[in-house]
């Protein structure tokens, strides 16, 4: 038996609220894995395997929470590899599973990053160690890491502004369908231009929300996942990579997403008329139009006339992020777990008006770091067929 | 010599509202920031296979040869892209906003994250001939000479 649809994905939670401040992000976690493993109908004592990342945990945060919850996992994997972790996690829970390292695996994260105030993306980049002692002098803000890829692209394609804006607009109004989106309340393309700049080209209303928030995943072998509580959600194809500075030579039109998606579809034997949805990591809205072009849903250039006029929203040509994603549903620091728990509940169906209606593949992509200097990107490939 | 300084409790220097803190250097890096000190804007070339590699290292990791030599670039590049920031919470860049970061494609093939400085932002473009120009940032602690490259137009 391949990799490849060996193992799935049986249970899931989202933490509902955006906001909580009488709560520690282990706590969040915690709620979070107990009602992932009571979705997929299993207990605490069935988990064997421990994934996960935060903001805030040390390199020693898998052990910590481990203790937390008091069990003895016989697999861990801390991998941080930025807001991308968790689309990782899933693939590597699906390889030690798959060589008998472990069977149940519980991936988790939790975060209280809005009501700690955290700067995310208007903080300074960088440090003082001597790597970023290149990057640190100058002032880049993560937005504006990802402004330059944005400036770039408009230079290279002429792509514009109010395309940007239309990946925003859609997204809010699939937030306006999630009752558990922090941002639902409908914008039109003039609000997003019309809000302030925050680095030039990107306004707030390109810029992801900042909230509290956390989920949990439960991964197990298809096998054993067919005697469970929910209807599995196989994992067919996965791919992971870096895109960074290249010794002074990047072409910032180049995301990791290019080598992670080819190598997923290449495993799941599939083409993109074969997805029926994405969650594509919306830290900002060039990050949407950049991925979609880097897994191949349209050429290089061709970003913009795909995603504007409501191109990803539902009923559009590639539904992206019905949840409302970052930009309007929740972004606690590290989106990527939240981008597996839609593309699971879109697959098992019934989320009324914001349901891709027969959606039977999804692709998930997340993108971890900043786009403009040094990223991650994961894909996964979904199915519930 | 003594090993580099990660930390640096000397003293901000301030210009135009932003403070250039002396960069964190390490014996990778000290040839570049000790060269920007001097006015130099200094690259790493491979001898054997010829590669000029940024930032630098402690050996080429394209032939993964150890036949690395420094030289003084021309100091022209272009600008590949940029942004105007509008936002930073830091108080060292609030007090000095909107300023530009971008990165500089330098004749010798290399880009540079860095700043333009000299100019009103809404005049830069991508393209745009720029020219290197250095703010001195000694290190008070540890007495090393160095300085921070940014660019105006040429």
């Amino acid at each position: 038996m391949s990799y490849s649809g060996s193992f799935a994905i049986a249970g899931v939670h989202e933490y509902e609220s955006r906001w909580a401040p009488n709560k520690t992000s282990f706590q969040i976690m915690g709620e979070c894995s107990r009602d992932a493993l009571a979705d997929a109908g299993l207990s605490l004592s069935d988990v064997d395997g421990l994934f996960g990342a935060s903001m805030t945990m040390g390199a020693m945060g898998m052990v910590q929470f481990a203790e937390y919850l008091n069990i003895k996992p016989r697999y861990l994997d801390g991998t941080n590899i930025g807001g991308s972790s968790f689309v990782s996690h899933v693939a590597h829970a699906g390889a030690a599973i798959h060589a008998g390292l472990c069977d149940v695996a519980l991936i988790v994260y939790g975060s209280t990053a809005a009501s700690d105030a955290m700067a995310i993306g208007t903080g300074n980049s960088g440090g003082r160690d001597p790597s970023a002692a290149f990057v640190s002098p100058y002032g880049m803000t993560l937005v504006s890491s990802y402004a330059m890829v944005a400036r770039r692209h408009m230079h290279e394609f002429g792509t514009t502004s109010a395309q940007l804006a239309d990946i925003a607009v859609s997204t809010r109004h699939h937030a306006s369908l999630n009752p558990h989106a922090k941002m639902r309340q409908p914008i039109t393309r003039e609000d997003v231009l019309e809000s302030r700049v925050i680095a030039d080209p990107l306004h707030l209303l390109d810029c992801c929300i900042i909230s509290d928030g956390g989920g949990a995943i439960i991964v197990t072998s298809l096998e054993r996942a067919k005697d469970l509580r929910q209807k599995p959600v196989a994992i067919l194809g996965s791919g992971e990579s870096v895109a960074h500075r290249e010794i002074g030579r990047p072409d910032l039109m180049t995301m990791a997403a290019k080598q992670s998606g080819e190598q997923a579809f290449a495993m799941a034997g599939l083409t993109h008329s074969d997805i029926d949805l994405c969650t594509i990591y919306d830290s900002f809205t060039i990050t949407v139009l950049l991925t979609l072009e880097n897994l191949g849903f349209c050429k290089p250039g061709e970003g913009g006339a795909f995603v504007e006029n409501g191109g990803i929203g539902l009923g559009g040509r590639m539904p992206v992020n019905p949840d409302g994603g970052g930009l309007s549903s929740n972004h606690s620091g590290m989106r990527g777990i939240f981008l597996v728990i839609e593309a699971v509940r879109q697959l098992r169906g019934g989320l009324g008006e914001r349901q891709v209606e027969g959606a039977k593949i999804a692709l998930a992509h997340g993108t971890g770091g900043y786009l403009g200097l040094m990223h991650s990107g994961a894909t996964l490939i979904l199915s519930s067929d | 010599m003594a090993t580099a300084s990660k930390q640096s409790d000397s003293k901000a220097k301030i210009e135009g509202g932003r403070e250039y803190d002396p960069p964190a250097i390490d014996w990778e890096s000290r040839a570049y920031w000790e060269g920007a000190g001097r006015g130099e804007l200094v690259l790493q070339r491979c001898r054997a296979c010829d590669v000029v590699q940024h930032r630098p290292r402690g050996f080429c990791v394209s032939c993964m040869e150890d036949q690395l030599e420094h030289f003084v670039a021309s100091g022209r590049g272009t600008v590949y892209t940029y942004s105007i920031v509008h936002q930073n919470q830091m108080p060292k860049f609030r007090n000095a906003l909107p300023y530009v970061v971008a990165y500089v494609e330098l004749e010798e093939g290399p880009q540079l994250l860095t700043n333009i400085v000299d100019c009103d932002p809404e005049t830069i473009s991508i393209g745009m001939p720029v020219y290197v120009e250095f703010k001195a940032t000694p290190n008070e602690k540890t007495g090393d000479q160095l300085g921070v490259p940014r660019f105006r137009p040429a």
